[in-house]
């Protein structure tokens, strides 16, 4: 049976391990850091809960839209497209772009103004242009678009692919053949 | 009966510590608001529904076929406005005393985490209406997060589930209005306490201390009932007469115009309308935070000796400083507004040189040159300096936040 000294240890300078680390101590030190490594589980299983539905709320299906034979929009025409989120705009020059209703400042829907030809966002006055370049800050970006795709003389448009960009430029556009 | 009380309450007080206008009784009043906010919420919840389908029906019904559903409703509204500015007014009141420093220091920074909480709760009760006012207020605040650098955008799309609001977004606010962030601050605000009871009690000029002690009960319970039953009796009466807010069904198609962040944040919305956004949403309010959160960890050089203030001349530069702010914050918004806005007037440089660097430096050099011709005569010690910092920066925010709930109407333009 180990003697208790005066300071009540049990430990003596004889049974003392080398180093200076008792059992006791040894399997302290084991029970806390499986402790912080049960923490450190827990935690990531909450994190990873957390997170994995989220990222599953967005949409990575095709969602085709189909908005009209090619020839029902003239060029130089905006038409609005309230269920898809987007404007189709046909540019002088024929080309197609799918622009979306958010402004690229802080997410408010933008609106067409038919008579000034160009989209005004109601929260700090943004506007672009017919392509969807800015033509007005606070706005720094041109509108995001969906890819539009023009199948057997129809025009469809990708609403679950959403594009950004800086500026507006032709590549962005489509053509019918 | 009595015994009660004395669970959170020492059994005897320093006399001196009963006088209103020690602390106004601020702090008690916001745990009653946070208490009646968790009462009313637990009967809303038996009746909302936390879907977009189903959420702002739900908020019909509570107000139309329940009895009392307008009631209680709006007691949660107005008391969450109360709560949000006794909070606000709280934290003034520990600053001024000097109530942050030596052995006050963490509770100084747990306070400053229910606030953060208290904000949070707000916003995220903001959106359950699912109306017109909720889903464009918090579209636009969401927006203002992917303006952070490098994980402003993915942090959104974290918290909104998505590119824009829906259904997962409606959720997880939710269950953080109504679990996680309670459940936080019920364990915060009895950990505030009981700090506040380790630390002595509240803060008491030095000259005070030399009074008697008396009983708690019922010297003190008897003034903390009248606090709380003037608090009730208030807000009762706000309730009564003043419904919460709602608009039309939100509508992701249609912008409202003005759309406004809530009220708490129409300061850093005002800020968003001079400054560009890095500016505005980070590297103001980073600083910000940042300075109150190290308030208590500068070197003093006394003792705090809890007087409002700290001295004479700590209250007439205090006063002085105030006016220097609201003076420049002023005339800030109004030069940006009709006469330089820097973006237009320099377009060949890129905006977060000439709406961000710039307007930047034109603030500092103006504190600069307050500090040197003005300030530097009073001699202020060090908690005085920090005093005057501290009324700056308050007093720019509290003008920022009244243009921007008051003084900006259609397309945010400034409506005087």
């Amino acid at each position: 049976m180990r003697k208790t000294d005066q300071t009540g240890s049990t430990n003596t300078a004889r049974g003392a391990a080398p180093d200076g680390i008792t059992r006791r101590d040894f399997f302290g030190m084991v029970w806390k850091g499986l402790g912080i490594l049960a923490a450190i589980e827990v935690s990531g299983m909450m994190i990873a809960y957390f997170f994995s539905g989220k990222s599953n709320h967005i949409l990575k299906t095709k969602q085709l839209i189909e908005a009209g034979p090619v020839d029902s929009f003239t060029p130089g025409t905006v038409t609005a497209f309230m269920g898809g989120r987007f404007y189709l705009a046909r540019q002088k020059d024929g080309g197609f772009i799918a622009l979306s209703l958010r402004c690229t400042h802080l997410g408010c829907s933008i609106t067409w103004e038919e008579d000034k030809h160009r989209f005004i966002c109601p929260c700090h006055s943004s506007a672009f242009d017919m392509s969807g370049e800015v033509l007005n800050p606070p706005a720094a970006r041109a509108l995001n678009y969906y890819p539009v795709l023009i199948e057997n003389g129809l025009v469809k448009v990708d609403a679950g692919a959403l594009r950004e960009r800086k500026i507006s430029g032709k590549e962005q556009f489509t053509y019918a053949q | 009966m009595r015994n009660i009380f004395l669970h959170l309450h020492p059994v005897s007080i320093n006399e001196s510590a009963l006088r209103f206008n020690r602390t106004f009784g601020l702090g008690g009043m916001a745990a009653l608001l946070i208490v009646i906010q968790i009462a009313t919420g637990i009967l809303l919840r038996f009746y909302y529904i936390p879907s977009p389908a189903a959420a702002y029906d739900s908020i019909l019904f509570i107000k139309n076929q329940v009895l009392f559903g307008q009631f209680v409703r709006n007691i949660h509204y107005w008391s969450g406005v109360f709560l949000l500015i006794i909070a606000f007014l709280h934290f003034l009141r520990v600053f001024f005393t000097g109530a942050y420093r030596d052995f006050r220091k963490i509770n100084w920074l747990f306070g400053l985490i229910l606030m953060v909480l208290i904000v949070f709760s707000n916003f995220t009760g903001y959106l359950l209406p699912w109306d017109q006012l909720a889903y464009w207020a918090i579209t636009v605040s969401s927006n203002i997060l992917s303006y952070l650098p490098l994980i402003g955008d993915s942090l959104r799309t974290t918290i909104v589930g998505g590119k824009e609001l829906n259904a997962g977004t409606l959720q997880t606010f939710f269950t953080f209005h109504t679990a996680l962030l309670p459940a936080f601050m019920i364990v915060l605000v009895l950990y505030h306490f009981w700090r506040v009871r380790k630390a002595g009690g509240i803060i008491l000029p030095e000259t005070r201390e030399k009074a008697g002690m008396v009983s708690v009960v019922p010297n003190l319970i008897f003034k903390e009932f009248i606090v709380a039953l003037s608090l009730i009796a208030l807000l009762l009466l706000f309730a009564a007469l003043f419904n919460a807010p709602l608009l039309d069904k939100a509508n992701p198609s249609y912008s409202m115009n003005p759309t406004k962040a809530p009220w708490y944040f129409a300061g850093v919305q005002e800020l968003l309308m001079h400054f560009h956004p890095l500016f505005a949403a980070f590297i103001i309010p980073l600083s910000v935070v940042v300075f109150l959160a190290w308030i208590p960890f500068l070197q003093f050089n006394e003792p705090p000796n809890g007087r409002w203030f700290i001295s004479e001349k700590g209250k007439h530069s205090a006063k002085v400083t105030l006016l220097f702010a609201v003076g420049v914050t002023l005339s800030g918004i109004l030069v940006n507004e009709y006469l330089f806005n820097f973006e237009l007037l320099l377009p060949g440089i890129p905006a977060l040189v000439s709406n961000g660097i710039l307007p930047m430096l034109i603030v500092i050099m103006l504190i600069a040159a307050y500090y040197a011709l003005y300030l530097k005569k009073f001699s202020l010690t060090k908690a005085e300096l920090v005093q005057v910092a501290f009324v700056f920066i308050v007093g720019s925010f509290i003008v920022l936040t009244i243009i921007g709930i008051f003084f900006r109407g259609r397309d945010m333009e400034l409506t005087l």
